[in-house]
C-alpha cells in the first residue's frame, strides 16, 4: 500500500489516509492496516482506530521522541507508519472472496412496533414491504466500522435500492438493537439512543456489553448476515438471558483479521443530498 | 473506607486517566476534562497519577468521610470547609473520621478534582474507573447522586504511618478541640498550571480542511474573539458568535478523531471535541486544539471569551514534552515533601 497519506489530528494522533468515501475494496485495505499495525505493537501507540477509508492512530508522544533530533515525535511515528504500510501488499482483487471470514446471522423481527419506518422504506424504494425485508436479508454485509457510540457498527453491502434519507425529524429515543438506515449505511442502535435513521427492525442481540469479552458482538471487518424472525421469536429471544447469535463461534467475532471480499462494483452510494453530513445515525 | 455522598453538586463524577484501548469499538476516552488538575490532586496525596477522583463542575458537592482521610483539591478555586474551618486547595489536607466536606462554588474555573488518598476503588469497566456519561459506561455510569457511597482504597501505608505521626505531633489542644481539618503548611503554586483567564489564547494546529473554509473564515478563526456556547459539556465545548463557513461542501464519510478536534458542522459553529466524544466523526476538521491547552479550554466557562492561536506540530510537541518534564520533576519534589514531617 504506497498511496497512504498522513492526516494530523493534532499533537497526540494522526489519520492514515487511503482513500475516500465509501467502497468495499478500499475498507478491506483499512482492515489489513488496521490489523497489521496492532501486530506490530508499535512504542507509545494506544489506539488503533480503523474507518472507512482511513485508520487514526492515537500515540504518546513521549515515545517518539529523541533528545536532540530534528523532527518532531510525530513525524518519526508517522515515517514508521508509512514504512509499515508500503510493505504491506494492497489485498489482490482475485483473493477477495465473499466466501472469506465467519458470518454472523444477526435475527431481526422486521416492521410492526419494531420496525415503524418499514413502510416509509418501502414506499422510498417504490417496492412492497416484504421486497424490502427480503432485499435486506439477501444482503452479504461488513463492518466497515464502529463509532458514534460503543459497538456502533456502520455496516457495508446495503441493496442500492433500499438507500433511503435520514428522517426529517429524528427521534428523541431510537430502542436498542433497531436495525436502520440512513443514507447508503446500514447499522443496529446498541443502546436506546437519539437517532435518525430509518427504523427497518430489531435485533433481541445485545450489540454491546462491558462486561463481556468481547464487549462489541461485531468486530471491525466483520461479515454479517440479517434474518427475519416474527414478534414472538424476538420476544422468546429476548427472554432468554444473553440471546446468543447463531452460526458464530465467539472466537469467529473476537478476531479482528484483515478481511478480503468481493469489491462492490454498485454505486458506492454516498448520500448526496447533505454533502456535508457527518454520517452519524443522529 | 467509604466516602458517602449527602449533596451530588451540580455535575460531579468519577474520573481518572480516562480510558484507552478500546476505541475501535467505539469507546471513549472519558477521564479528568483537566487532567493536569487530576493529576496534580493525586500527587499531592501520594496517589499514582491517573487514578480514580471527583471531577466537579462549577458548584461542588457535600461528602461524609467515615474514617480518616488525606485528601487534595486541585484545579478550579472552590469553597471548600468542614463546618467553620476552611480546607485549602493545593495542598495535602487531613480530614478527620466523620467530616463533612461542603464544597460550594467556585470564584475561578469550571471543574476542580478531589482526590483522597488510595483513590477511589469503583471496579474498572474497560481498563477504566471513569464516568462516560454520554456513552453510559464505567463503574458508575451517570453523575453522582445523593445517598452514593464511594469505596476508597487504603491509603499507601507509608504514607499513613507518617499520616499518624503528623497527628501525633500536633499540640495538645489541637487534639482536644474537635479541630478537623488539618492542612500541609506547604501547597503548590496553581499559576503554573491552572489558568481560567479567558485573555490566554488557546493553541491549535490548522486541521486537514482548514484550507477548505473561505477566506474570512481563515481569517476568524485565528483572529476572531468566540465565545463559548452554554450547551458545552464534556462531550464537545462550542464556540459561538463568529459562524465559519466552508468555501464549498465536502463530501466526506466518518474518521477518527481525538480529543481537541474542532470539527465544522454545517451550523457553522466549530466544536472542539472533549473528554466523552465519540470516536469517529464526520464533519470537516478545521483545527486542533493542542493537548497542553485542553486543560485551560476545560476551565473556561460558557459565555467566556476564546481566541484560537496557531502553533504547529513540532512546537505543540516540544511543550507538551517540557510540560511532562515539569510534572515529573513536580511529582518527586512532592513525593519527597509527603514523607517527611508537615
Amino acid at each position: 500500500m504506497n498511496d497512504v497519506h498522513i492526516e494530523w489530528l493534532g499533537d497526540r494522533a494522526l489519520l492514515l489516509r487511503l482513500g475516500a468515501g465509501i467502497d468495499a475494496t478500499l475498507n478491506a485495505c483499512v482492515h489489513a492496516l488496521a490489523h497489521t499495525l496492532r501486530e506490530a505493537a508499535l512504542p507509545g501507540v494506544v489506539d488503533i482506530v480503523p474507518a472507512y477509508a482511513s485508520v487514526a492512530v492515537h500515540y504518546d508522544p513521549r515515545a517518539w521522541s529523541e533528545p536532540a533530533a530534528s523532527t518532531a515525535p510525530g513525524e518519526r511515528l508517522a515515517q514508521r507508519l508509512l514504512e509499515i504500510a508500503a510493505a504491506l501488499p494492497a489485498p489482490a482483487r482475485t483473493a477477495l472472496s465473499a466466501e472469506q471470514g465467519t458470518v454472523l446471522e444477526i435475527p431481526v423481527c422486521y416492521g410492526g412496533e419494531h420496525g415503524p419506518d418499514l413502510a416509509d422504506v418501502a414506499g422510498l424504494a417504490g417496492v412492497g414491504a416484504d421486497e424490502v425485508i427480503a432485499r435486506h436479508v439477501a444482503g452479504d454485509y461488513r463492518v466497515a466500522m464502529l463509532g458514534f457510540a460503543p459497538g456502533f457498527p456502520y455496516l457495508l453491502g446495503l441493496d442500492p435500492a433500499l438507500h433511503a434519507p435520514r428522517r426529517a425529524n429524528p427521534r428523541t429515543r431510537v430502542p436498542a438493537g433497531s436495525v436502520a438506515i440512513g443514507g447508503a449505511q446500514t447499522g443496529i442502535y446498541p443502546r436506546e439512543l437519539p437517532g435518525g435513521w430509518q427504523i427497518l427492525g430489531r435485533t433481541p442481540l445485545t450489540l454491546f456489553d462491558a462486561a463481556r469479552d468481547p464487549p462489541a458482538l461485531l468486530a471491525p471487518g466483520q461479515r454479517v448476515r440479517f434474518r427475519a424472525i416474527d414478534a414472538d421469536k424476538f420476544a422468546w429471544l429476548q427472554k432468554s438471558a444473553g440471546a446468543r447469535p447463531s452460526r458464530a463461534s465467539r472466537e469467529g467475532f473476537s478476531a479482528i483479521e484483515p478481511c478480503f471480499f468481493a469489491a462492490d462494483e454498485s454505486e458506492a452510494g454516498r448520500d448526496k443530498s447533505r454533502p456535508y453530513d457527518a454520517g452519524q445515525p443522529r | 473506607m467509604n466516602l458517602r455522598v449527602l449533596a451530588p453538586g451540580l455535575l460531579t463524577s468519577v474520573q481518572d486517566g480516562g480510558r484507552r484501548g478500546h476505541a475501535a469499538i467505539g469507546v471513549g476516552r472519558a477521564g479528568a476534562m483537566d487532567d493536569v488538575s487530576l493529576r496534580l490532586a493525586n500527587m499531592l496525596v501520594g496517589n499514582a497519577q491517573d487514578v480514580a477522583a471527583l471531577e466537579i463542575t462549577l458548584r461542588g458537592p457535600r461528602l461524609r468521610f467515615e474514617a480518616d482521610a488525606l485528601i487534595a483539591i486541585a484545579g478550579a478555586e472552590i469553597d471548600a470547609r468542614c463546618g467553620d474551618e476552611i480546607v485549602p486547595l493545593w495542598r495535602p489536607v487531613l480530614l478527620r473520621a466523620g467530616s463533612e466536606l461542603s464544597l460550594g462554588g467556585m470564584r475561578h474555573g469550571t471543574r476542580a478534582y478531589l482526590a483522597v488518598a488510595g483513590g477511589i476503588a469503583l471496579p474498572a469497566v474497560l481498563g477504566s474507573r471513569s464516568s462516560d456519561i454520554n456513552a453510559a459506561l464505567g463503574p458508575l455510569p451517570r453523575a453522582l447522586a445523593a445517598g452514593d457511597e464511594l469505596p476508597c482504597a487504603a491509603a499507601p501505608r507509608v504514607l499513613c504511618g507518617d499520616l499518624r505521626e503528623a497527628l501525633g505531633a500536633l499540640p495538645f489542644e489541637a487534639r482536644t478541640e474537635n479541630r478537623r481539618v488539618f492542612a500541609a503548611k506547604w501547597s503548590l503554586d496553581p499559576s503554573s498550571w491552572f489558568d481560567a483567564g479567558a485573555t490566554r489564547p488557546i493553541r491549535a494546529i490548522a486541521g486537514t480542511h482548514f484550507d477548505r473554509l473561505d477566506a474570512d473564515s481563515r481569517r476568524a478563526l485565528f483572529g476572531a474573539e468566540f465565545r463559548i456556547g452554554v450547551d458545552s459539556n464534556r462531550v464537545g465545548c462550542r464556540f459561538e458568535r463568529v459562524p465559519l463557513k466552508l468555501a464549498a461542501p465536502i463530501e466526506m464519510v466518518s474518521a477518527g478523531t481525538a480529543p481537541g478536534t474542532l470539527q465544522l458542522p454545517p451550523g457553522g459553529v466549530p466544536i472542539a471535541l472533549t473528554a466523552e466524544a465519540p470516536t469517529t466523526g464526520g464533519y470537516p476538521r478545521i483545527a486542533q486544539v493542542i493537548a497542553i491547552d485542553l486543560p485551560h479550554l476545560a476551565q473556561r466557562r460558557p459565555g467566556d471569551a476564546v481566541r484560537f492561536a496557531p502553533t504547529d506540530l513540532a512546537a505543540a510537541q516540544m511543550r507538551y514534552l517540557e510540560r511532562e518534564r515539569a510534572l515529573a520533576k513536580l511529582a518527586s519534589w512532592i513525593q519527597a515533601r509527603l514523607h517527611r514531617p508537615w
